[in-house]
């Protein structure tokens, strides 16, 4: 058996190093969650000089505080796990902050690799760095990468490898000096700590002593098995007293200074810049993306050109899929006998996950280009100038971008969070987004505004939309100040310089996003699927269908008979296709009845009936109470279950022929229609947004919230619109 | 002389900074950014609705929240 390494890998965000990771592991990488957090941890074993190498791609932090999910993440993995090797992958041309988050790696005792990417870009820029002096001074092995160029890779590993055998001539552990003030105060706590046999090992103590000092949450929560915790604690405290006596600052900052002092102080040993070339390139793009006045109109054109990409190019892709899984539908109902297996089969299972698998290309195609405008670092400035907007609801500017994927569709939109920095705002937008009206409510406000308000529908469904929006910053505004107070994260965020993405990173992205999409949909979905079919159909009333099968029957007969009369008469051709089309829409209305009659006495049936009463305020009748339940699938099945139920048939033509004359006909007053409508737009989304939203929260807590928060708000404006619809004489224009 | 803070500054002044209020996580995150005692830093501009504001540090560019460089008091000109 191969002997095993296992290598961690972090970084700032932007310096490259997913794409480190992707050299390094190719396609031998897979995706899933860190454990307890909606965090994902990346990994990839390859075989190298003799060794299984299993590589762990961290999150990328600025630094090892338990501030942030990624930052807690990276930490205790780094701890607790102990990597045999931590390759730290630094920005060449941006290299004392990074040097920041080695000097924490280093603090933690860990045997360090540094990459010193894009030595290009800073040679480009005429930053010259002295790679030995570097490597004496920090007692690291240094190799210079070009991550998006895969260079240095084997030198890389080789490196790691020498380092993990202890065979490197330069690797050793150097201690930061954090000066006179700090450093007894260190010492003292150490010892205490070291005389537990546990932690005697490795730099481990002085690691603690500094974060005990820095009144770290997580560092004190490590003591609690600690026979001397109270010993500890109370020389912590003691020294805090002191520093803050004696000094006038407390030991954060005093360590922080020290720590950038010893990075300023390597900086000028081993960077030379010969002449302080700015990234001119860059710094003219900026001047127009996010130019005071320039900047909006830009940022707009992205973001249509964007849906525009997504929309159109993904229509072609998801028509294959729509007819492949029609296809798929009449080979099963082919190949297996009408039985309730092929039921569930065809009606809920095919046409269940169907529904939700024709998002895929767009989905796909959507965040190709996000992660093509994320890797360009255009992303940062969409949250720089949004900013201010968005801080308005209490957000971050980064939660523009999942908040506008919502027009599409708010699966992906939420899958999206996932860039945002703080869990608060993570919760918050995923909480507002399906409040952005999305494409598949549609074809509902077509239908009623269509028929209601032939002279303004256009007006009614772009004041949906505006309605969604208003709402969500009403409630963006109102879930910030009582539900999550004081928790808001400060806007301390990098602008990267612009740079041209690699297909092959955006790609990755976009294919783990698809797989996390599609994994969803073979588990939660597919199971979400079969129990709505289930209550689609069941009970079955067995003396109902043979009724309508007796009917049909005698009606045929009836039929045949009056064939064979006029077929006796042999001038009567014309009467005789006549014939032909009436017994076709009589048969065919007996059929729409039967299938009326069939949902009614279903579970989902039953259940519209039995909602009914609470609808009926809002002048909905039951057979909206249904639809609207059946809308919980996708919310486009709204239509069609109203076509069923007004027994106008259930495809797409009649929805569009006969079923407005048939709401026409049914006596709903245009306020109840707006109030139907407003209750679309705001009530619970689909089963896919919730069990989305359920997965990407972490917690069942707040997809109750979710769904009892949009139920109640859907009601209170739905019957606000109806009360004011009728003082309205105008409305029905 | 009243203490001026970053927020203070205007599009390409620059300022040394002397001290950051506030506390926790929220300070901790400053200082990591390498916004310490002594350290150089310039407004490169604000953002189209004026707030936040872009700052160059270290080489780098950051933005902030106006409120946030509020706290972020900087040295007197003399001692710069």
């Amino acid at each position: 058996m191969a002997k095993t390494l296992t290598i961690a890998l972090a970084g700032n965000p932007n310096v490259g190093k997913t794409a480190i990771f992707n050299n390094l592991t190719g396609a031998r990488q897979h995706v899933a969650n860190w454990p307890g957090v909606t965090v994902a941890k990346k990994e990839g074993t390859i075989a190298f000089g003799g060794y299984e190498i299993t590589i762990v791609d961290l999150p990328g932090t600025y630094s090892l505080s338990p501030y942030s999910l990624e930052e807690i993440v990276a930490r205790n993995f780094l701890v607790d796990e102990a990597p045999d090797v931590v390759i730290n992958v630094v920005d060449a041309a941006n290299l004392e902050r990074n040097l920041y988050l080695s000097a924490q790696i280093i603090d933690l005792g860990a045997k360090v690799v540094l990459a010193l990417n894009m030595v290009d870009t800073a040679a480009s820029q005429g930053i010259k760095i002295d790679q030995e002096r570097l490597a004496q001074l920090w007692g690291v092995p240094v190799v210079a990468t070009v991550g998006n160029r895969s260079h240095g890779m084997e030198e890389l590993l080789a490196a790691a490898v020498r380092v993990a055998e202890e065979r490197d001539p330069i690797s050793r552990h150097i201690h930061i000096d954090y000066g006179p003030d700090v450093e007894p105060a260190l010492r003292q706590i150490e010892d205490l700590l070291r005389g537990d046999a546990p932690l005697a090992d490795g730099h481990y103590p002085r690691w603690l002593a500094t974060k005990l000092l820095e009144k770290d949450p997580d560092a004190l929560s490590r003591l609690e098995a600690h026979p001397r915790r109270q010993a500890v604690a109370c020389r912590v405290q003691e020294a805090q007293r002191r520093l803050e006596k004696t000094v006038g600052e407390d030991a954060a900052v005093l360590i922080a200074e020290r720590r950038y002092g010893f990075l300023g102080g390597t900086i000028r040993e081993v960077q030379r810049q010969e002449l302080a070339q700015r990234l001119a390139l860059s710094e003219k793009l900026d001047v127009v993306l996010t130019h005071q006045i320039l900047g909006f109109p830009v940022f707009l054109f992205f973001m249509w050109l964007l849906f525009q990409m997504t929309f159109t190019l993904g229509e072609a892709p998801k028509d294959l899929i729509e007819s492949g899984v029609e296809l798929l539908k009449g080979g099963v109902q082919g190949w297996l006998p009408a039985s309730l297996l092929r039921d569930l089969l065809t009606e809920g299972i095919i046409s269940g996950v169907g529904s939700v698998l024709v998002f895929l290309p767009q989905i796909m195609l959507l965040f190709l280009g996000i992660a093509f405008l994320d890797d360009t670092g255009y992303m940062a400035r969409v949250a720089f100038i949004m900013d201010r907007i968005m801080h308005t609801l209490g957000l971050h500017g980064k939660s523009f971008i999942p908040m506008l994927m919502g027009f599409g569709c708010s699966v992906p939109a939420i899958m999206a969070t996932r860039g945002l920095g703080s869990q608060r705002d993570r919760v918050l937008t995923m909480l507002l987004i399906p409040l952005m009206s999305c494409s598949a409510r549609l074809p509902v406000y077509v239908l009623f505004a269509g028929v209601f308000f032939p002279r303004h529908a256009g007006q009614v469904i772009f004041g949906l939309y505006l309605l969604g929006i208003v709402m969500s910053v009403l409630l963006g505004m109102v879930f910030n100040r009582f539900l999550m107070r004081g928790q808001e994260e400060p806007f301390v965020m990098e602008l990267p310089p612009y740079r041209l993405p690699t297909w092959r990173s955006v790609v990755v992205h976009m294919w783990d996003k698809a797989v996390m999409y599609l994994k969803r949909m073979a588990t939660v979905i597919l199971a979400a699927a079969v129990i709505i079919w289930f209550l689609g159909a069941f009970p079955r009333d067995a003396s109902l269908s043979e009724a309508f099968a007796r009917q049909q029957a005698a009606l045929s007969a009836t039929f045949a008979a009056r064939e064979a009369a006029l077929a006796a008469d042999h001038g009567a051709s014309a009467a005789l296709a006549e014939l032909k089309e009436e017994k076709i829409a009589v048969l065919g209305e007996l059929q729409r009845q039967e299938k009326a009659a069939l949902m009614q006495q279903t579970y989902i049936g039953r259940l519209g009936r039995f909602v009914e009463p609470v609808l009926a305020p809002l002048g909905f009748d039951w057979r909206m109470s249904v639809s609207l339940i059946t809308g919980f699938v996708a919310k486009e099945v709204v239509v069609s279950t109203l076509g069923v139920l007004y027994e106008t048939g259930d495809t797409p033509e009649t929805a569009t022929e006969s079923l407005p004359q048939a709401l026409q006909a049914s006596g709903l007053t245009p306020a109840a229609a707006l109030a139907f409508l407003v209750f679309t737009l705001l009530y619970t989304p689909c089963v896919a947004t919730l069990v989305t939203l359920w997965r990407e929260s972490g917690t069942t807590r707040w997809l109750l919230f979710s769904v009892t928060y949009q139920l109640s708000l859907a009601w209170g404006a739905a019957f606000i619109t109806l009360k004011l619809g009728r003082l309205l004489p105008g409305i029905s224009g | 002389m009243p203490i001026r803070a970053l927020s203070d500054l205007k599009p390409g002044e620059a300022g040394v900074v002397a001290r950051v209020l506030g506390d926790g996580p929220f300070r901790q995150r400053l200082l990591e950014m390498g916004l310490t005692r002594g350290a150089r830093v310039e407004v490169e501009k604000t953002a189209p609705l004026r707030d936040p504001i872009e700052y160059l540090l270290k080489g780098y560019h950051v933005s902030l929240r106006k409120r946030e460089a509020a706290l972020i008091l900087l040295q007197d000109e003399e001692g710069d």
